[in-house]
This record gives C-alpha cells, structure tokens and sequence, in this order.
C-alpha cells in the first residue's frame, strides 16, 4: 500500500482501498515492519492498558509529583463527579479527571504512554476512554481507534513536530487532542474524511498555545492543559458527528501549526523562559523546587 | 520528510515524566553498565547542562541508578532504585558540573569495576527518548544500543578494518555503520561497527586475535525507545 505523505493522501487511500484509518495504520505497519496483525494488537492491547492504568491510578487515591507542584486533583474530580452535583455532567468530567490522573501518574514517576509525548499523555487515554465507556465499545475497539489515532499522528510527524521545544504546546497537547477526536470519530461511525475534519478543528481551536512549563517540568500548566485538550476532543467529535465540517482543510490546518509554532519565540517553546513560568508565582515555584542558584 | 511508524507515535512506555531526562537517562545508565560488562562497585554520575540544572525534579537521578542497575526505561522500580543500589552496596555520587560543549542533556559516568578497573563513559539523551554514547575512556565511539555494536582498540597499522569486516563478512553479519576514530596518526585507533546481528562468541574471539588489537568491546543492544524488550 501507499505511504500517505498528507491528510489528503490519507483519505484518498483510504477511499480507493475501502478502508478505515485504522486499518491503513495497521496494513502500513505490517508492511513496513513485517509483523502480522497479531503481534500488533497485542502490542496495541498492553498500550492501552498502560494507558488505562495511568488514567485511573489518581482518581482512586491522591497521586503526586516528584517535586510536589501538582497532584490531587483527579481524585477531587473524581470525587465532585461521584457527588452529582457537575454542571457539565459524567463524561466531561470524568474525562477532565482521566487525563488529571495520567499525567500526576507521570509527575510522579509512574508508568505511561507518551502520545505522542510524555507531558500530553493524558489526553487521548482520557478523550478515547471516556467515550469508550459512554458508547458501551469494547477493548478490541478501541485498540482499533488507537490505530486510528496514530493514522492522524503519523501525518502529523512526518510533515510537522510533536516537540514544545520546537512547536509549542499545539504541537503536543494539540496532536494529541487532534488525533483523540479523529479517533473518536472512526470509533463513532464517521469517515476518515470526518476524522481529519475533526482534527483540523482541534489544531484551529488551539492554535499559538505556547509551551511555558514552570520550573521546566511537565507539570504547570500542563496537566490542566491535558484537561483541556480531552475535553476538546471530546467536543470537537460531536461537532463533528453532527456533521459540522472543518472550512480549512486538516493539511492546511496542520501547516499553520506548524508555521506558527517555528514562528514563536524561543521564550515560548519549552524553555521556561516565557508564559506562566516566568509570572513571580512561577518563579517562586521553581525556586521551590530547585533552590535559589538553578 | 521523516518516515514515522504507529508506536512512534503512540509510545514509548515509560516511567514518566520526560522522555529525555528519564526514559534517556535510563537507557544511558543501561548501556553503560553494558559497556562495562562487569559487576559495578561506584559510580559517580557527572551530570551537564539541563542534567545538572532539573535532575532532581525530572528523576534523572534515579533514572540513571536505574539504568546501572539494569532496568528499562518502563521498570517500575525505577522510582525507587536509588534505595535499591544502596541494598546493593553500590556506591553512587552525583556531581553537577559543566564538561564543555556538549548536548544539553548529557551525563560522564566515572565507573569503578570489581576488578578497580575505572570506565570513563560519557553520553548525551537526544530527545523522544534517544540517546548517543560518544565516548568511551577517552575514544570517540558513535554508539545509539539500538544495533548489537563491536568496539575496538588497536595499533593504527593498516588493514585492520579489512580484517574486521572480513570476518565479519564471513560470518553473514551486515554491517550498519562505522566509524573510525584516532588520537594521533600511528597511535591507537578506535573503530565502531553497529551491526545488524549479534556477534557470536567465537566472532569477537577472532576480532581479538587481529594483530595489534589491544581491546575489543561488545554490547549487545538495549532496545530502541521503541522496543525496549529486544
């Protein structure tokens, strides 16, 4: 088969072959590695249950980070949601606590997926498992949508960067989230078309977010930045499944990202030298945490 | 354009929080060990850059403890292998440091065998969980632990690397890459060879054999960040 080069591509490929995006990632993985179908879905299965670990371990008790900055806070959500009292109901925030929970997980040394990195690992186990649970989809099926998700993220690399350092925080909370809601989407029913029109949302709604981590850790603002990104997912699915189209094309969509990610200063891009990280409460953190000399 | 495969995207496993100060650590600390091949009794970890600066914070410490010890970058014991190497009488120091113009995130074991042998290994964790070993005891090498890799110390006499893909040749080993390093012309010369297979016993035993060889190193491979397990 052919190697989608574009989300353009991708559909075309999709459409002459009649097929998933899932299934083009796994035929394009057999091929290129020369491994069967089983090995995948194998490996696929103990992905997810990594996943799922980190998703839940926070919300059954309190989780914190190494340095202590962040933790907590997904079992909170947990517990507001077991309450009944949430404006905005279970699936928000259950996935707002999911995503919580794996990157507290992360903080603290525990184990996880980076999806495509470590600092946004929680947003396509919470975007992909919240909607697992609300749809009734069993594990089969949602290795099956993670092998979609990565169609979208093979796309994404190869024609722009998962890496704060070098395209901010859109660059990995926003290929994160865009290939949560293509993902949802397949697990829905739509299209790859819908898929990619789902993702060039998610990169339109997030774009210019800067990557300012305080104290240079994967921690503030970033695990409430995974909050936010499952729950753009989520939404960016439903708009999607409505069916509400994307007026810019996911290619060009991924372009801008990428354009304005290499376009902000390197203040902005995981240097902690910018945002939030350099605000007195973001220094003091950090001295916190490091002392006064680093 | 880069060519990016399913599990580049959707891994790796790993003990959090950074792909290059903790999983990269890892792996450092694991293919050192290798390098050294020999029980361990100190290590003093010198640690560069963004190293020195966020260890503590990122875990690169215990990362690297963890590494020595044999761990993947997915153990979950890497959280607690500072207690561990202490059970295990191994004594460690961190020093943060600045050793020049190097990556930002790079660390110089000074490594102390059972023998009192003492390994200078310095290498850098290049991102996403990558890293690059450039130095061993003074030698420049270029070694990722992707590939099961030979090492060699010998005489600059010519036609040693003739031999050693000679033998390698007939031993049906490919070849994945080289590179050839020297002090000073007629001294001692180093040769990396990344290979596609494993070297067998009786191979390396040959290698030895080559005259003018003073030492030859072999490690096998301790997984890319995608596949830990090989």
């Amino acid at each position: 088969m052919k190697i989608a080069k574009s989300g353009a591509e991708l559909i075309n490929i999709c459409e002459e072959n009649h097929i998933s995006l899932s299934e083009y990632a796994i035929a394009r993985e057999m091929e290129s590695k020369g491994l069967s179908r089983e090995t995948l879905f194998s490996y696929m299965h103990s992905t997810l249950s990594v996943m799922r670990e980190a998703a839940t371990l926070g919300r059954e008790k309190e989780v914190y980070s190494l340095s202590g900055l962040i933790g907590g806070d997904a079992y909170k959500l947990q517990q507001y949601l077991n309450s009944g009292k949430s404006l905005m109901g279970s699936a928000t925030i259950k996935a707002m606590a999911m995503a919580l929970s794996a990157s507290e997980v992360n903080g603290s040394m525990g184990k996880i997926v980076a999806c495509p990195t470590a600092g946004s690992c929680g947003i396509l186990p919470a975007a992909l498992l919240t909607a697992g649970e609300e749809l009734g989809k069993t594990d089969d099926e949602l290795v099956q949508a993670l092998f979609a998700s990565s169609a979208v993220g093979m796309i994404i690399g190869m024609n722009a960067t998962f890496a704060g350092a070098e395209g901010g925080c859109q660059a990995e909370c926003g290929s994160a989230a865009a290939m949560a809601a293509a993902a949802i989407v397949e697990l829905m029913g739509g299209t790859p078309e819908m898929s990619l029109n789902a993702a060039a949302i998610v990169f339109k709604n997030i774009l210019g977010l800067v990557c300012d981590p305080v104290a240079g850790l994967v921690e503030i603002p970033c695990a409430k930045r995974n909050a936010s990104g499952a729950i753009s997912a989520l939404a960016t699915a439903d708009l999607v499944m409505a069916g509400v189209a994307s007026k810019i094309p996911f290619d060009d969509a991924l372009a801008a990202m990428y354009k304005v990610g290499r376009e902000l200063p390197k203040e902005l891009r995981e240097t902690a030298l910018g945002g939030v990280a350099i605000t007195p409460t973001g220094l003091k953190y950090k001295e916190q945490v490091f002392g006064k000399d680093a | 354009m880069a060519n990016v495969g399913v599990f580049d995207v959707l891994g790796p496993i790993m003990i959090g929080p950074s792909s290059s100060h903790t999983a990269g650590a890892a792996r450092l600390g694991k293919i050192a060990r290798t390098i050294v091949g020999k029980e361990i009794k100190e290590v003093t970890f010198l640690l560069h850059g963004s190293f020195s600066k966020t260890y503590k914070g990122h875990g690169t410490d215990r990362a690297l403890v963890a590494g020595i010890l044999g761990m993947n970058p997915d153990d979950a014991r890497l959280r607690s292998s500072l207690e561990l190497v202490k059970q295990q009488g191994i004594k460690i120091e961190f020093v943060p440091t600045d050793l020049g113009d190097y990556h930002p995130n790079t660390v110089k074991f000074l490594i102390k065998d059972i023998d009192d042998v003492t390994w200078e290994i310095l290498g850098s964790s290049i991102g996403g969980g990558l890293i690059k070993i450039d130095e061993i005891n003074g030698n420049k090498v270029n070694l990722t632990g992707e590939y099961p890799t030979i090492i060699t110390s010998n005489e600059d006499v010519p036609g040693t690397l003739a031999k050693i893909s000679g033998i390698l040749y007939d031993a049906g080993i490919n070849i994945a890459s080289m590179k050839s390093d020297r002090s000073q012309k007629g001294k001692e010369s180093t040769l990396t060879f990344e290979l596609d297979h494993e070297v067998p016993l009786e191979v390396v035993e040959q290698i030895k054999l080559i005259q003018g060889m003073n030492h030859v190193i072999t490690i096998n491979p301790v997984g890319g960040p995608n596949n830990e397990n090989c």
